[in-house]
């Protein structure tokens, strides 16, 4: 019997890692399917990462080596090429890779960490043939920084979230030219900077409400039919016009890859299609947490290592019979707010709750209530929905809480 | 000097080839392009049809009723999975069920076993996620289910493991009889010579046997579009649902696959353009919206890929099995229900050419069993985990959403006929095919594929021809 097993080696399972050692636990093994530690970071060779956690502004590969660097001097065990292919309730794992084969493993506590995947061309419906050419930006990037190779030189993407405008700015540095970003939505999911830098330094239009139509092209893409779209997200006929191009990208949107949790039977969230947890990142399976990506998807690895030690903490409590659970309030929000992580709070302690909103806001007003009782409240000039929020209660604010509702107001 | 060169890589021409090669027999099969399966067999409903939907006395009716009996033992000595699931044919009006009453009583004179009529309860019962306005429906047991590309890999490998020679990028541009004898020339001007012919070239059928002297064989194309839902959605209906059907072909169908997805489509649309496999918006939304309203629990965003194929429509309703010339026979107009024929269109032709005189000496050495593609992922944990002890690689997944292991994938383009692109390991693993599409495991792939062929990474491609995936290094260059 093992006492704590972590799936996935990136920021998240790495920091979850650390943070149970620290806490105790020396029985912890970390499986990762990929040959190396990192998860995605490994491929995010731009800068901007840490400036939380750090105060510096490192590159992806930096930011995992600094946790990988302790992981590796404490000597936590972990098995690389090892893709988790089942768990079951009970907490057994079965696993593969080329050394062991198939095995089980029986653990006391689970910490689910194996992030997210780009949300394909399928999955979006779009028309037309389907010629090489086409991919996730993710895959392109892996492309372009990990194996050295161009997947195009003249590239339309479609979607604005973050991978997309990194690698709007790197297929350009690489020499390709970006003509276009279209952005179904009338805002960018990404984050405001890396409009600024990736998109506006390098003279890339943003086509805001526009969508990709069809692609063309019989063996590879020859160019897309981009329109604009209504207010419901309908392409405009009127407006239709075709890109010259070889390439389209997609960033369309992150999934958590929760394939193995709802296998496992995890109540799961509709909204985040991640894990309902509580504010210890627990899982309504007793003993298995998750955190990052799989729980949902971050705008910054700061708040994934940081959520990370939520969970390898609590782990480290389950695992010693420490670990309180001794109330039950379920967080609910309104329209606005689409979403909280934790969804619920099971100790009166100091709480973080992460949030991200339905739409571009300015001047909210953002309110916590406890049935009509307001609890909490705090103004944000700006919201959007591709930047997480976060408010922090206090335990002495939830003395009475019996249920919490966020609620957001424009002013 | 071949005896037998079949134009066309498909499962007709699969088919054919795997039953000539249990004769001691020199074959060819000639594909235009860089793998098999690249038409209508990859595309299409991948259904094995009951055999009530054509007219009594046609090449339809008697091959397809033949085929689909045939087809069981087929797939099992293939190793392609093969299910038995049954057919619904759902009726929402008095109309309707006019219509299924003629299908019964034509499936009845086709010789189709079990049919019956169900009652509107009974119905329900048995597809509890049937519209509720679904009155009654034609059942037959007999409707099945399999994959037409596995089917049509594993036949044409088959026949080349029993010694039938496969030529891809082999575009049939000219056919000379030379007296006793024909010389096929190809595109790229390569040249074979063989003693009997057969046109199996599907959508094309009509151009190759006009290369063969006069003809009135016209082919024309009905685009099909499909839509692919998640594995997730693979439960909602057991029975492969079919609305009443119209005159153009059955309407579109709900089905589960043989992997475990739900299959929705296809629409039919006359084209003029024979390469215009492209998918439409129109016929995506007309798809979503018709299996909605037959099937509860069908939503877009379950969507993991749509795509379409080309239905080889002949002109004269029936398939078109002739010879023209002696020595030389066309297989045209092989649409619905094609596949499910496939067998019983071989065993029909190996007839034909044995009246023609080819003679037909028992190969004592054919070997009808093929390893299953999917031997891996079906054995038990021990099983796999002797072979994983043996082989290494088959431990390692690099398909994370279908579960796909490098040994599978290495195996893929090591057996007959060897996958030599990306889309080829696609169909013959699964690799690929799952939720992320390709996203994760298509760069490991390709190491796998330049590694494998012997070639650089950025001449690998996605099908064949143009459809290289790279468009050179990066400024720093390459890393593998």
């Amino acid at each position: 019997m093992t006492d704590l097993v972590i799936i996935g080696g990136g920021p998240a399972g790495m920091s979850a890692a650390l943070a149970a050692y620290e806490n105790g636990i020396r029985d912890i093994l970390i499986l990762e399917r990929d040959e190396r530690l990192g998860g995605i970071l490994q491929q995010c060779i731009h800068n901007g990462f840490g400036l939380h956690r750090f105060g510096e502004e490192l590159t992806g590969p930096e930011y995992a080596w600094r946790y990988e660097e302790r992981v590796r001097e404490l000597g936590i065990p972990l098995k690389l090429n090892t893709m988790v292919l089942d768990i079951t309730e009970d907490k057994e794992i079965t696993a593969t890779n080329p050394t062991d084969g198939i095995f089980t493993i029986q653990t006391k506590s689970i910490i689910l960490a194996m992030g997210c995947r780009e949300r394909s061309r399928g999955a979006l419906n779009i028309a037309g043939t389907r010629p090489a050419g086409v991919y996730s930006a993710g895959t392109a990037q892996k492309l372009v920084n990990m194996k050295g190779y161009m997947p195009g030189k003249k590239v339309v993407i479609l979607g604005s979230g973050d991978i997309g405008l990194i690698m709007a700015r790197r297929m350009s540095l690489e020499g390709a030219e970006v003509k276009a970003v279209c952005e179904l939505m009338p805002y960018s999911g990404g984050l405001a900077r890396n409009i600024e830098q990736c998109l506006h330094d390098f003279n890339i239009p943003l086509l805001l409400s526009h969508t990709v139509v069809q692609i063309h092209g019989k063996k590879r893409v020859e160019g897309v039919t981009i329109a604009k779209v209504d207010e419901k997200g309908k392409p405009i006929r009127e407006t239709m016009q075709f890109i010259e191009c070889d390439t389209l990208l997609l960033s369309v949107g992150l999934i958590p890859e929760n394939e193995l949790t709802k296998s496992a039977g995890v109540e799961m969230n509709p909204i985040t299609n991640g894990a309902d947890v509580t504010q210890n990142r627990e899982t309504s399976i007793p003993g298995v947490f998750a955190c990052g990506n799989v729980l949902h998807v971050h705008d910054l690895v700061d708040y994934v290592s940081e959520e990370a030690e939520i969970a390898g903490k609590n782990a480290a409590l389950y695992i010693k019979g420490k670990l309180k659970n001794n109330v039950d309030i379920p967080i609910t929000t309104d329209g606005k707010i689409r979403y909280t992580v934790p969804q619920r709070i099971t100790e009166k302690k100091d709480t973080k709750v992460f949030f991200r909103v339905a739409n571009v806001y300015e001047h909210a007003e953002i309110k916590v209530c406890s049935g009509n009782e307001v609890i909490f409240k705090t103004r944000k000039p700006k919201v959007a929905p591709g930047e997480m929020q976060c408010i922090t209660l206090k335990a002495q604010q939830l003395e009475n809480a019996k249920e919490l509702n966020i609620d957001m107001e424009v002013l | 000097m071949y005896d037998v060169a079949i134009i066309g890589g498909g499962v007709v021409g699969g088919m054919l080839a795997r039953m000539l090669s249990s004769y001691k027999l020199n074959i060819c099969i000639l594909e235009k392009e860089n793998d098999v399966a690249m038409g209508a067999s990859k595309a299409n409903s991948a259904i094995v049809h009951a055999g009530f939907d054509a007219a009594p006395g046609t090449l339809k009716a008697k091959l397809n009723v033949k085929g689909s009996e045939m087809m069981e033992q087929t797939a099992k000595e293939l190793g392609v999975k093969f299910k038995r699931n049954g057919s619904l044919v759902v009726g929402f009006n008095a109309a309707d069920k006019k219509k299924i009453e003629e299908l019964y009583a034509r499936g009845i004179k086709n010789g189709v076993k079990e049919l019956s009529i169900l009652s509107m309860h009974a119905l329900h019962e048995i597809e509890p996620n049937i519209s509720p306005d679904a009155v009654c429906a034609l059942y037959a047991p007999t409707g099945a289910i399999v994959c037409p590309y596995a089917l049509t890999i594993a036949a044409i490998g088959n026949a080349m493991d029993n010694g039938a020679d496969l030529r891809v990028h082999f575009e049939v541009t000219a056919i000379h009889e030379t007296g006793a004898s024909f010389a096929i020339i190809s595109s790229n001007g390569d040249r074979i010579n063989a003693k009997y012919v057969v046109n199996a070239a599907g959508i094309n059928a009509d151009a190759v046997a006009a290369m063969a002297g006069k003809t009135d064989i016209k082919i024309h194309p009905r685009r099909g579009e499909y839509v692919l839902l998640d594995k997730t959605c693979g439960g909602i209906i057991s029975h492969t649902i079919f609305r009443t059907p119209s005159a153009m072909g059955k309407g579109i169908l709900v089905t589960p696959t043989v992997d475990g997805n739900l299959l929705l489509g296809p629409t039919a649309d006359n084209i003029e353009d024979k390469n215009d496999t492209a998918t439409t918006a129109d016929g995506l939304s007309t798809i979503l919206a018709h299996c909605t309203e037959t099937t509860k629990g069908i939503h877009a965003r379950d969507t993991i890929t749509s795509f379409c194929g080309l239905r080889a429509v002949g002109n004269t309703g029936d398939f078109i099995i002739q010879a023209t010339t002696e020595h030389f026979i066309n297989a045209a107009g092989i649409e619905s229900p094609g596949l499910s024929a496939s067998p019983a269109i071989a065993a029909y032709i190996t007839e034909m050419l044995r009246d023609m005189g080819l003679e037909l000496t028992k190969n004592e050495n054919f070997n009808p069993i093929r390893k299953p593609a999917h031997r891996f992922r079906e054995a038990s944990v021990a099983e796999k985990n002797r072979m994983i002890m043996e082989n290494r690689s088959f431990g390692r997944i690099i398909c994370r959403c279908e579960g796909v292991s490098e040994g599978e994938i290495r195996e893929a383009i090591r057996t007959n006929p060897p996958a030599r692109d990306l889309d080829g390991v696609k169909r013959r693993t699964r690799a690929q095919m799952g939720r992320c599409q390709g996203g994760f495991c298509m760069p490991y792939i390709m190491e796998i594929l330049s590694e494998e062929l012997g070639v650089p990474y950025d001449s690998i491609t996605k099908n064949g021809g143009n459809s290289k995936l790279m468009t050179g290094k990066t400024k720093e260059g390459c890393t593998i």
